[in-house]
């Protein structure tokens, strides 16, 4: 049969970089050009098929405009398999604040987490005001996965997550599920409780 | 910060987020700040260097104890009881998927110098005698006369299964002691070994996940934002909140009640809130599991007062490497009980004598605050402080409580229709 995967993916970075957009772009394949936050999503889903036949499905978790104001919850960055750190090519600032953000990673998130670093408004290339060397140069040293997106018009956008998902399978740790999806009857341990068996009633399984 | 929003709510412990929350999803616009850098207020879990900065400033934690990262130690003991309100909550505004619980293994009560497992067939017998009482009309006192119920018998219902901390029950009508105790004994029937659950890394993940919730509905995050003081009109309505030189307004605001003079000295304002008890609760970090329970991972024990010659029961809540919250091998021990006399460590002796040998232990002695007023006429509105019970339940009567206060009408939980979009 073939494998099926399924990862948690945090999106990060300053404000206005287009987390939410790129996010749109990947699962729904629509662009709106005055999009605000994303109000009352707790995060989006979307499978990737891979040559060899697996699944991989990315459960994507939007920082909801928590890091404004540097109030993210370490509960955030829990069990994330990879993350994607999005900057703006047209504002070198956001480029600094994205470093930030990887180390932030490097610090709070599980050490095997695999990071995309994301230069995103590839539509404004015109207004470029990061290289495409400078990035690079920093992924390769930290050992980030890097490419160049735009969410308005699509480009770069599957390809980035499509190497997220035939980079995760190998290097990431079985796969933990959080809440109704978690993983039952595993042996030895005592299994996680599931809060919506009982009340529910009906089937629960995968929440999405 | 020059926006204007319905409501403010400062502190980000488990009462004000389930608000926040609620509050968001209600389409209210939210502005939520904490004088912390970290979520949970008075209810959050804090890994080893937000631990000593709180209790040891001028000390750093023991490298021996493991990773920073591996602890989530909660600074109020405290579990889910399964079939309660908060379940009820979790369940219904879907924060279950930023969450995953794990039962507490074992419920155990200390009865003639020795703990032993609170059995369920013990409880059945309990319950069918409660059958033919009249609940409104007799007392607790009439039903273990009637039944002739030794005192040893009266603990263990009153206090191992409807988990009153002290006697005053028993001179009540019974229904609310019964109710308790169905409480109990579904929330025992629904999991098996205890009536209790526990999230994964710590109890600090409940606020943060009704905090998320709010955020996905627009409300606003501020962390590490002191909070200066509160505004308000001439007629003593509230304003606005200023932090530094920084002012923002709202209709309302809602918060703990540090954030309303709480353990300061009067500057002539209104005294917001009064203290009532004190509770002790000593986290004491252990290298073994508790003796006598089986090495249970994690156990509730209770000492009914009467056991004990006090008033007010001690508890003892302890967690593990089983439900994240700290390194392998290590057993996090919390000791509590509302404070009698001038000596309140002494009180949590009997405690502390069941843990074995106790590797540290972190003591606090803090008061239970509670509002002077409803809140409705200033639009200041200040939720209570953590209580000695066991569980979250007067947790969510406060949040009922303050959201009637708040909105003018009761809390009444809808399931969230649209949630994940694919």
């Amino acid at each position: 049969m073939a494998k099926q995967y399924q990862f948690k993916l945090v999106l990060l970075g300053e404000s206005a970089v287009g987390k939410s957009s790129l996010v749109l772009r990947f699962v729904k394949d629509q662009f709106d050009d005055y999009r605000e936050s994303t109000i009352g999503a707790a995060f989006l889903t979307q499978t990737v098929a891979l040559d060899d036949g697996s699944t991989v499905k990315f459960e994507i978790w939007d920082t909801a405009g928590q890091e404004r104001y540097k109030s993210l919850a370490p509960m955030y960055y829990r069990n994330a398999n990879c993350a994607v750190v999005v900057y703006d090519i047209t504002q070198p600032a956001s480029l600094e604040k994205a470093r930030t953000w990887i180390r932030e990673l490097q610090r709070q998130a599980d050490p095997s987490i695999v990071i995309a670093l994301c230069g995103n408004k590839l539509d404004l290339a015109a207004r470029r005001q990061v290289t495409q060397e400078e990035a690079q140069k920093y992924a390769e040293e930290e050992g980030l996965m890097w490419g160049e997106t735009s969410a308005k018009s699509g480009e770069g956008v599957a390809s980035i997550f499509t190497s997220l998902a035939k980079k995760l399978p190998q290097t990431a740790p079985p796969p933990q599920t959080r809440g109704g999806g978690a993983v039952r009857g595993a042996p030895g341990a005592r299994a996680a409780v599931d809060l919506n068996s009982n009340t529910n009633g009906g089937q629960d399984g995968c929440n999405c | 910060m020059d926006e204007e929003y319905d409501v403010i709510v400062l502190g980000t412990g488990l009462t004000e987020c389930i608000l926040s929350g609620l509050l968001s999803v209600e389409g209210k616009k939210v502005l939520h700040m904490d004088r912390n850098d970290y979520y949970g207020g008075d209810s959050a879990s804090l890994n080893l260097t937000q631990l000593y900065r709180k209790f040891r400033p001028d000390q750093t934690s023991p490298s021996e104890l493991g990773r920073d990262r591996d602890y989530a130690i909660d600074l109020v003991p405290k579990f889910i009881i399964a079939s309660g309100e908060l379940t009820k909550i979790l369940v219904h505004t879907d924060v279950t998927r930023y969450l995953e619980f794990k039962q507490i293994a074992g419920s155990f009560v200390y009865r003639d110098g020795k703990i032993s497992k609170v059995p369920s067939t013990e409880m059945e017998a309990v319950r069918s005698p409660l059958m033919g009482v009249n609940m409104d009309n007799d007392s607790m006192k009439s039903v273990y006369e009637k039944f002739g119920l030794e005192p040893g018998t009266q603990d263990f219902i009153g206090h191992a299964m409807a988990l009153y901390l002290d006697d005053d029950y028993i001179n009540k009508p019974a229904r609310p002691t019964y109710d308790r105790i169905i409480l109990y004994t579904s929330s025992m029937a629904r999991y098996g070994k205890s009536p209790y659950i526990y999230p994964l890394y710590g109890l600090g993940e409940l606020p943060q996940s009704f905090a998320r919730l709010s955020a996905i509905y627009g409300g606003t995050y501020m962390l590490d934002k002191t909070i200066d003081e509160i505004i308000t009109d001439a007629d003593g309505k509230f304003i606005g909140v200023r932090s530094g030189e920084e002012i923002v307004k709202a209709k309302q605001v809602i918060g703990d009640p540090s954030y309303f003079g709480a353990g300061q000295a009067k500057e002539g304002g209104k005294m917001r809130v009064v203290e009532e008890d004190k509770v002790i609760r000593a986290i004491c970090i252990l290298k073994h599991p508790i003796p006598g329970t089986e090495d249970a991972d994690s156990v509730q024990i209770i000492i009914p007062q009467n056991q004990v010659h006090r008033r007010n029961d001690i508890y003892i809540a302890m967690v593990s490497s089983t439900h994240n919250v700290c390194a392998k091998d290590v057993y996090i021990a919390i000791v509590s009980t509302i404070v009698e006399t001038s000596t309140p460590e002494l009180e949590i002796k009997p405690g502390l004598d069941l843990l074995g040998p106790i590797y540290d232990k972190f003591v606090s002695v803090t008061p239970l605050y509670t509002p002077t007023s409803t809140g409705t006429l200033d639009n200041i509105f200040v939720t209570k402080s953590y209580d000695a019970t066991s569980h979250f339940e007067t947790v969510v009567e406060d949040v009922q409580d303050v959201w009637t206060r708040v909105v003018g009408k009761d809390l009444v939980l809808k399931k969230r229709e649209v949630e994940v979009e694919q």
